[in-house]
């Protein structure tokens, strides 16, 4: 048998931190501290770094490639990816330029994750009715699965100009621009996935991990209908790290309440209780905790999902810089290793 | 008493509603927008003993219709086939993939109002649009168990209000009347119990503020 890997990633959107005096940073200055911990992220083992694409001004990154490619200039082993690039509302021809384009100077390291995204302000922003919602990722992915095979692509379609022959530079070196598809839990969304032949990573903001093992059994049998290959699975959850769960949740639930609460104003929601928070974090999706609980609670997601990837996301909300950064040390040093440890002893 | 559930709609809500009805030993069929062929390995892998159909036979058969899709895409209701029955409206709008409700629908009454006056022969009542589709996977529970969380009611015959809370007592969930269907718009997007998850007492006292 062959020893199976694993990979651990941390995921961002570049939000906004504060300082030491408690001040907000700027955009740029948020973008700066997101290469920065790329940089310290390497350095301490951590396997690939996703930067979230979003338009709202909470978050620092509406480009993921361009501050992935200074990151790529600073780094050399991390994964560099997107977690997700908004397809619906971007131009397939347009990303895979710039995705191989990442590949090329990050010597092979580009990932693209697709996603619909689970905000929509890309859609008005650049001239797309969510009327369309479906539709676009439909035929985008399409598309873009034809551009992944690098030879020149004729395509038809509605949402944007045709292809004659088109060839796309420039060609990645391996011929093989890894792609993967976000999903947040939509079974149509899984079929598609696998229709295409693509690895799927789970996005799950809430409730129990136990609730996507069957759509780790769909993604499997679809795969075997469509006679496409079975790619292992990966998770991307929240997360904030400290040394005692005491510390971690009391520092988190103001953060995760307020950035919960402002989105969920936009949607109707009523404002995250404490209550509901705590049972997100002893039996849902933020695995929020001292390294030891965080670790646990990793494991035991991968395993009941049977994942082989798992991308925290960290710094969710307004958090501290130094704060930011102990949940990276943490992450890296104590909790991977641990998970490590934990998924070997089941086997 | 109710055997049979019809679920319209096989999306992320559509298939939690239809594993909670399977558990609960209901018949259950599941139509999606388009032929049964399209959502059949997801009806088969994700709530095993479901059945995968047409809009058409699922309404046929049920005692219970489940209204499960986007809000926008009511027009998918069989209005011949639904004369008569008993409806759950368990949609939302939700402008992420409805797109501007003014588009698609009367702004000037709640969506379940708008919803019965689509199905005019059909009796629609107003309940699972509240509670969010993973809590209501994952909180799930035995009558009387401590925990249990609850959920409110909303329609116009008390016997049709009835017959759905018995529904999902077994789904796994206490009850709560909202009034009537108009009353329900209390339950909507932007009231006091959207998206919460919280037992009878709690609901109660927010539904009564």
């Amino acid at each position: 048998m062959t020893k199976q890997t694993y990979t651990f990633g941390l995921d961002t959107f570049g939000d906004l931190a504060v300082d030491e005096q408690g001040n907000l940073l700027n955009y740029a200055q948020a973008i700066r501290l997101v290469v920065d911990e790329a940089v310290l992220a390497e350095k301490l083992g951590v396997d690939a770094l996703a930067l979230g694409e979003h338009h709202r001004d909470e978050f620092a990154i509406s480009s993921p490639e361009m501050v992935l490619a200074a990151i790529a200039g600073k780094t050399k082993k991390i994964k560099l990816a997107s977690g997700v690039t908004v397809l619906s509302s971007d131009d397939p021809v347009r990303v895979f330029e710039r995705f191989s384009t990442l590949d090329a100077v990050s010597n092979g390291r580009a990932q693209v994750i697709l996603g619909r995204g689970s905000f929509t302000e890309s859609f008005p922003l650049f001239g797309y009715n969510l009327r369309d919602y479906n539709e676009l990722f439909e035929e985008k992915v399409g598309l873009f699965v034809e551009l992944l095979k690098e030879k020149p692509v004729t395509w038809k379609g509605s949402t944007r100009a045709p292809l004659e022959a088109a060839d796309v530079f420039p060609k990645t070196e391996s011929g093989n621009l890894e792609t993967l598809v976000g999903v947040g839990g939509s079974p149509e969304s899984v079929i598609r996935a696998a229709r295409y032949g693509l690895p799927v990573m789970f996005a799950i903001i809430g409730g129990s991990p136990e609730r996507f093992q069957p759509y780790a059994d769909l993604y499997a049998q679809a795969t075997k209908e469509f006679g496409t290959k079975q790619h292992p699975i990966g998770i991307h959850s929240p997360g904030y790290i400290a040394e005692t769960d005491e510390e971690a949740i009391a520092e988190a639930f103001p953060l995760f309440k307020s950035s919960m609460d402002k989105i969920g104003k936009t949607r109707g929601w009523t404002p995250m209780s404490r209550e509901h928070f705590l049972s997100e974090v002893s039996h849902g999706s933020m695995y929020v905790g001292s390294p030891e609980t965080v670790a646990q609670k990793i494991a035991h997601a991968m395993k009941v999902v049977g994942a082989t990837r798992f991308d925290l996301v960290y710094g969710f909300g307004a958090v501290p810089v130094a704060n930011r950064r102990r949940t990276i040390e943490l992450y890296a040093t104590k909790v991977i290793p641990r998970v490590r440890e934990l998924l070997a002893e089941e086997k | 008493m109710a055997q049979t559930i019809g679920i319209l709609g096989a999306g992320k809500l559509g298939i939690t509603l239809a594993q909670l009805a399977v558990k609960a030993g209901y018949n259950v069929y599941v139509a999606g927008s388009g032929g049964s062929n399209k959502i059949a390995l997801t009806v088969k892998v994700l709530a095993p003993g479901a059945i995968a159909t047409t809009a058409t036979e699922a309404v046929s058969r049920a005692d219970i219709v489940v209204l499960a899709f986007p809000l926008s895409k009511y027009q998918q209701a069989p209005v011949n086939e639904l004369s008569g029955k008993l409806v759950v409206d368990a949609t939302n709008y939700w402008w992420e993939t409805d797109g501007e409700r003014s588009d698609f629908m009367d702004m000037n009454v709640s969506s379940s109002e708008a919803i019965q006056r689509y199905l005019p022969s059909a009796r629609v009542v107003k309940a699972l649009n509240h509670m969010g589709y993973h809590d209501l996977h994952d909180e799930s529970r035995a009558s009387g168990m401590v925990g249990r969380k609850a959920i409110a009611v909303a329609g116009d015959t008390d016997a049709d209000v009835i017959t759905v809370s018995q529904f999902i007592d077994r789904l796994g969930f206490d009850t709560l009347s909202a009034g009537t269907l108009k009353q329900g718009v209390i339950l909507e997007p932007g009231g006091p119990v959207f998206g919460a998850s919280i037992d009878y007492l709690e609901l109660e006292s927010l539904l009564n503020k």
